[in-house]
């Protein structure tokens, strides 16, 4: 899993092994401050005179001033690395779904797609910035502290090595307790939420059936029971502070009692002097803080890897269609031929969704295909274009196999209005463009023309820049789905698929739709996908399917 | 312990302080004793705090006398001995006081986790009550991703706000207030070196908390750029396929990806620079006091302090000893606070934005006619009665004193009825219309016609702007909202199911529902053979809208759910629009029976389902242009029967 996501660090190796390097630099500087500070104060009581204090006063100077510049370059690094990371995480993840299969596709829901690139990622990014910052500065931090609490109090350091298991046990033990609390509450947090977005959703049935009460007790019950949980967690990681509190306090009173003890018993025999007691009294702040430190990063990172986990299982996810080795890379014509085709839309699946599907269409002709819902017509159509393979038989296009060919090319030469069609935010033109890049605008309006676009389009006041609004929104239906097929017929396709994509368009428009298809692409092969029958009936051969199977071919009459 | 999610798109409270003064006395209303009981146990805290510096000083000024005895000859462990008990002493005394701020942290922090949480719930349940009071209108004119965002983001930053930034704003202040003063009974130089840090610090955090909020902002809107891309391509990915469209679109998820890791990176930068540089100017300033009190040792000048005014005198050696230690103190609370700022002015947005919802008009009710179980008498005259009886009757009481009972029939007249959604703009235009008990009337017009306004008004889910509703002869305003619509029973094409099993889902038309009548209700409406064929029955959990069951299906218990309700009218709004002609006999065939002895209003995408009406009305822009039976209109060869013969496109 980990190896997946590093993978995604790339360019950025160079900040993100140098944040952690001067992270430690920065330690060491910070670390040596309140070491100097008490030769400082030595000095100062020694009265050993300006010149050794405005010595020991530089030196310090110049660790701050280190510690400085390496604190805000390990900031520098550490942002560019872990926003870096981030940017390359969403690369990779968008760059794999673009390779998926309808298959793949099928397997994730939009929804949690859309969570993955953003929400999982942003996670992985804070853990990762942690990582390479606090998770290395802390521990660093608490032994560089400790190290030199050693060397400047010798025995008195022994106090903390007392005291920090205990801290780190205590600390350990309420995490332990605490996160499963925490896990579980925010599931229900999160359907809480859900329940609200069902409630707004709902609103016109709720008060419809005037439920307002109702779903005022269904809510507040949640939300008291999310506040219970929530409640019961925070009380336990209330201990956490004044347990902090209380090994600092306790090794304040040590060291003090210790510290005064050693320096005036032991007068002469020892270097420890009053100086020794503030800066050890520094250190123990640092330990401390450090361990405390420790645990939260503990805490962020094991939170963090629910979204790595999600995140590696999109990248793992292999696509299930992949392209021939040596792929052809011109389509002849648009015929097609179905040899004992049988498909199930996973291996687990119990009943095929297509079975023993004989089916010849020479070039150039028009397929109506009707039956009800269920009946697998997309199911069938779907396996022109490679969208998906085959389980048995095989499904042959301008005389090859569909397998042996480069999928882009297929893809090109077969254009599919899709069922559930999509128009994308940006004008008409761009939206129409996806069928051909280089399209004129003349091609354009040509192919509005046969799709019987044009007219409306010529209707709004910004024509053909008309703005599409996300998802389509600011169309009809029946407009929407006339664009749809404007922008398939803009790849000039050998073979056009349309899925039940005039069912929003009048029967006349549908009308005109065919006749212009009939007489302006004749060559092209045309498969129509309808619930009305009068959308397929001057087909030159009407395919029947029920039940995955095709029950009947025939023309109309 | 959950980490804030910087959300919200850094827009800031038009009115910070009021904000901050009503979440205040909220917040006083709901928890007044434990409010206080926390703020005091955050002043002894502070104070706690402030503790150390003075009894380092003494400690150190011990020690400096007993080295001072023992320079003077005296053997050093005599010396400890006699000065050990005052140490001690003063030790013990130290631990008396940690104990108290102890107990006082523990106890802030307990009772805060209380607060704060019963609090947030409390602000929660208030906003989703006041949201179940809002008209359809509210939730009509806002986005919904922004209504749920209330429930989240600024649900997330207000907890926040009291749980962090309140308590350490008011700690870090007041320990300052305490470092002040006892930086002045100390001395007066040093704590000016200790100013000038903070200046330095309030300076810094203007151009760099500046920067970081800038950049912040810009984060966040090219974050919401490229998820609104993400969205739209995850969205449409069946489509990118199909047109081989996924070279460019990644080559424009990359540009958006790019600019937002720049943006980003900038804000970051900012943000992870801050702690390190407020960290080392304490680092330098405690240098500088270091210095500034060996200069002040060395040349023995006269400091200024307050202890020196009270005439007390201590050594210039054990202050400067204790000032390095409250030197740090002093930045870190600084810097705490300046942390905190930033994050205040966020939250108090998120509040405002809570509140604004609170706020928000609630829909009104004037009516004042209800509905009540009738008992009918063998003469015919309708009374009250506590039990149900199958029978309903508006009650009307007069500005005499007398009450009528009126029966529940289900006749809705609708008078030259205007109406606009704003008042500029007017989409109803005189609709006049008559459905007598019983009678199927039918709409039928392109998208915008009108159809559904017309429901809208009958349920009053908006109100007319001129002419006049009547519900079996009583002017609809009269009649209270809730009893209106229970009397009305209404199957809409989006179908919005709840999380629950199937059994609650029916039950929601009638919540006392036997189980018994839910499945009748679902025999009625043809939905009981599917159920019992789900894997659990009618105990069938449903998730995400029903999102297991198909359209139909979702359809057919949508039926259900209104059949059990068993009102005298029904409202069905293209429920049978997106499901194929096959499921929709079925569908059909369910509503027919619940039709049944009803007055229906039907809309409907297909003509076939309003063949059979009583009446039909062609709507063309908010006016009615055609009525009459099928039969009559397909012979009048207008509107409809272009419709009907499919000349016309309906959308």
């Amino acid at each position: 899993m980990l190896k997946k996501l590093m993978g995604a660090v790339r360019e950025y190796k160079r900040p993100s092994i140098l944040a952690p390097i001067i992270v430690s630099l920065e330690v060491v500087a910070e670390c040596l401050i309140p070491f100097f500070t008490a030769d400082l104060i030595k000095a100062i009581e020694d009265n050993l005179g300006i010149p050794t204090v405005l010595k020991y006063g530089l030196i310090l100077l110049g660790m701050a001033l280190l510690s400085l510049t390496f604190g805000i370059l390990a900031g520098y690094f550490c942002s560019v690395a872990a926003c870096g990371f981030a940017k390359n995480l969403r690369h990779d993840l968008f760059a794999r779904i673009g390779t998926y299969s309808f298959a793949n596709i099928d397997r994730f829901s939009t929804s949690s797609l859309v969570t993955r690139l953003t929400t999982d990622v942003a996670n992985v990014q804070n853990a990762y910035m942690m990582i390479i910052r606090t998770a290395i500065r802390c521990p660093f931090m608490l032994i560089f502290s400790f190290v030199m609490s050693i060397r400047l109090g010798g025995s008195l350091a022994w106090i903390f090595a007392g005291i920090l298991p205990v801290l780190g046990f205590a600390l350990f033990y309420i995490i332990g307790k605490v996160m499963p609390l925490f896990r579980h509450v925010f599931k229900k947090y999160d359907k809480l939420n859900e329940s609200v977005q069902e409630n707004i959703v709902g609103m016109r049935v709720v008060k419809s059936f005037v439920r307002e009460d109702y779903e005022r007790e269904k809510f507040n019950r949640a939300s008291d029971d999310v506040c219970a949980d929530f409640t019961r967690a925070e009380k336990i990681l209330a201990f956490n502070n004044p347990i902090m509190q209380l090994c600092i306090y306790t090794a304040l009173i040590l060291i003090s009692y210790f510290c005064s003890k050693i320096v005036i018993s032991q007068f002469g025999q020892t270097s420890m002097h009053v100086g020794t007691l503030s800066s050890m009294l520094t250190y123990s702040m640092q330990i401390m803080m450090s361990m405390m430190m420790v645990s939260m990063v503990f805490v962020m990172i094991t939170m963090a890897t629910e979204s790595a986990r999600r995140i590696s299982e999109v990248l793992s996810e292999e696509s299930t269609l992949q392209n021939p080795e040596n792929p052809i890379t011109a389509v002849e014509n648009g015929e097609i031929v179905f040899d004992n085709v049988s498909f199930k839309y996973s291996e687990k699946a119990e009943k095929n969704a297509l079975s023993g599907i004989d089916l010849h269409i020479a070039s150039g002709e028009t397929i109506g295909i009707i039956g009800g819902t269920g009946s697998s017509k997309t199911s069938l159509v779907n396996l022109i274009s490679r969208l998906y393979d085959a389980t048995e038989g095989c499904v042959r296009v301008g005389g090859h196999d569909v397998r042996e060919y480069d999928l882009q090319t297929l893809r090109n030469a077969v254009a599919v209005v899709l069922q559930k069609n999509v128009l994308f935010s940006g004008s008409i033109k761009e939206n129409l463009r996806w069928g051909d890049p280089d399209a004129t605008d003349e091609e354009l309006v040509h192919a509005c023309r046969l799709a019987q676009a044009d007219a409306f389009i010529r209707s709004f006041p910004d024509g053909y820049d008309t703005q599409i609004e996300q998802g389509g929104s600011n169309v009809s239906g029946g407009q929407k789905q006339r664009l749809c097929i404007a922008r398939a017929l803009l790849k000039k396709p050998k073979i056009l698929i349309l899925d039940d994509s005039t069912s929003a368009v009048d029967t006349h428009t549908d009308a005109l739709i065919r006749r212009a298809m009939r007489e302006e692409i004749p060559g092209t092969t045309k498969i129509i996908i309808a619930q009305r029958t009068s959308s397929v009936q001057d087909a030159d051969r009407i395919v029947v399917m029920e039940n995955g199977m095709i029950e009947s071919c025939g023309t109309h009459a | 312990m959950a980490a804030p999610r910087m959300r919200g798109d850094g827009r800031r409270a038009k009115n910070a302080k009021g904000t901050l003064a009503r979440l205040i006395s909220l917040l006083f209303t709901y928890y007044k004793k434990e409010v206080f009981v926390v703020l005091a146990c955050i002043i002894v805290v502070a104070l706690v705090g402030v503790a150390p510096a003075v009894y380092i000083q003494t400690i150190a000024s011990y020690i400096e006398q007993g080295v001072a005895m023992a320079k003077g000859g005296i053997p050093g462990p005599e010396a400890y001995a006699a000065i050990a008990p005052a140490i001690l002493k003063s030790l013990a005394l130290m631990a008396g006081v940690y104990l108290i701020g102890l107990v006082a942290s523990f106890t802030s922090t307990r009772l805060g986790a209380v607060i704060t949480q019963g609090f947030l719930n409390k602000l929660r349940q208030r906003m989703f009550g006041s949201m179940q009071s809002l008209p359809i209108r509210y939730f009509d004119t806002h986005n919904r991703g922004d209504i749920m965002s209330h429930y989240t983001n600024d649900i997330d930053t207000i907890r926040q706000l009291i749980s962090q930034s309140i308590p350490t704003v008011f700690q870090a202040g007041l320990t300052l207030i305490a470092l002040v003063a006892v930086m002045l009974y100390f001395s007066v130089w040093m704590t000016l070196v200790v100013f000038c840090a903070v200046l330095l610090m309030l300076f810094v955090t203007r151009f760099v908390g500046g920067n970081s909020a800038k950049y912040f902002v810009r984060q966040q809107q090219s974050l919401g750029r490229e998820e609104g891309f993400i969205e739209e391509m995850m969205n449409g990915q069946k489509v990118v396929k199909v047109f081989c469209h996924e070279a460019a679109s990644q080559a424009d998820f990359d540009r958006l990806n790019n600019q937002l890791c720049s943006d980003a990176t900038r804000a970051n930068i900012f943000a992870n620079t801050l702690m390190p540089i407020m960290g080392n100017i304490g680092n330098i300033f405690y240098v500088l006091v270091a210095f500034v009190g060996a200069l002040l040792i060395a040349f023995e000048a006269p400091d200024v302090s307050l202890h020196a005014l009270f005439g007390i005198e201590l050594s210039m050696l054990t202050i400067v000893v204790t000032f390095l230690g409250m030197t740090k103190q002093f930045v870190n609370n600084v810097s705490q606070v300046s942390q905190q700022i930033n994050f205040v002015v966020m939250a108090l947005a998120g509040a405002e934005r809570v509140f604004e919802l609170m706020d928000e008009t609630p829909e009104t009710d004037d009516g004042y006619v209800t509905l009540v179980n009738a008992c009918v008498a063998e003469d015919g005259s309708v009374s009250e009665c506590a039990e149900r009886t199958g029978h309903w009757a508006w009650k009307h009481p007069h500005e005499d004193g007398s009450v009528t009972y009126t029966p529940l029939t289900g006749d809705v007249r609708m008078v030259k009825v205007d109406f606009g959604y704003v008042p500029e703009k007017i989409v109803l235009h005189d609709v006049t219309l008559y459905a007598e008990p019983g009678q199927k009337v039918a709409f039928v017009g392109a998208t915008g016609a009108g159809k559904t306004t017309i429901t809208n008004l009958i349920n009053r889910f908006y109100d007319i702007a001129d002419g006049k509703i009547r519900y079996d002869g009583i002017n609809i305003n009269k009649i209270r909202k809730a009893d209106l619509r229970r009397s009305l029973g209404i199957v809409l094409q989006d179908t919005n199911l709840f999380t629950g099993t199937v059994m609650e889902n029916i039950r929601y038309g009638k919540l006392d529902a036997t189980d018994e009548e839910c499945i009748a209700a679902a025999k009625l409406a043809n939905a009981h053979d599917f159920i019992t064929r789900l894997p659990d029955g009618y105990q069938t959990a449903l998730t995400a809208n029903g999102a297991n069951l198909s359209q139909g299906q979702r359809q057919l218990l949508s039926i259900a759910r209104a059949a059990v309700a068993d009102p005298p009218v029904m409202i069905l709004d293209e429920a049978t629009s997106s499901i194929d002609t096959r499921t929709e006999a079925i569908v059909q065939r369910g509503m027919d029976s619940l039709m049944h002895g009803r007055t229906v209003f039907v809309i409907a995408h297909r003509l076939s389902t309003v063949r059979n009406s009583d009446v039909i009305m062609v709507l063309e822009q908010g006016r009615i242009i055609e009525r009459g039976d099928h039969e009559k209109l397909i012979a009048e060869h207008g509107k409809y029967y272009q419709l009907y013969t499919g000349a016309f496109e309906l959308e």
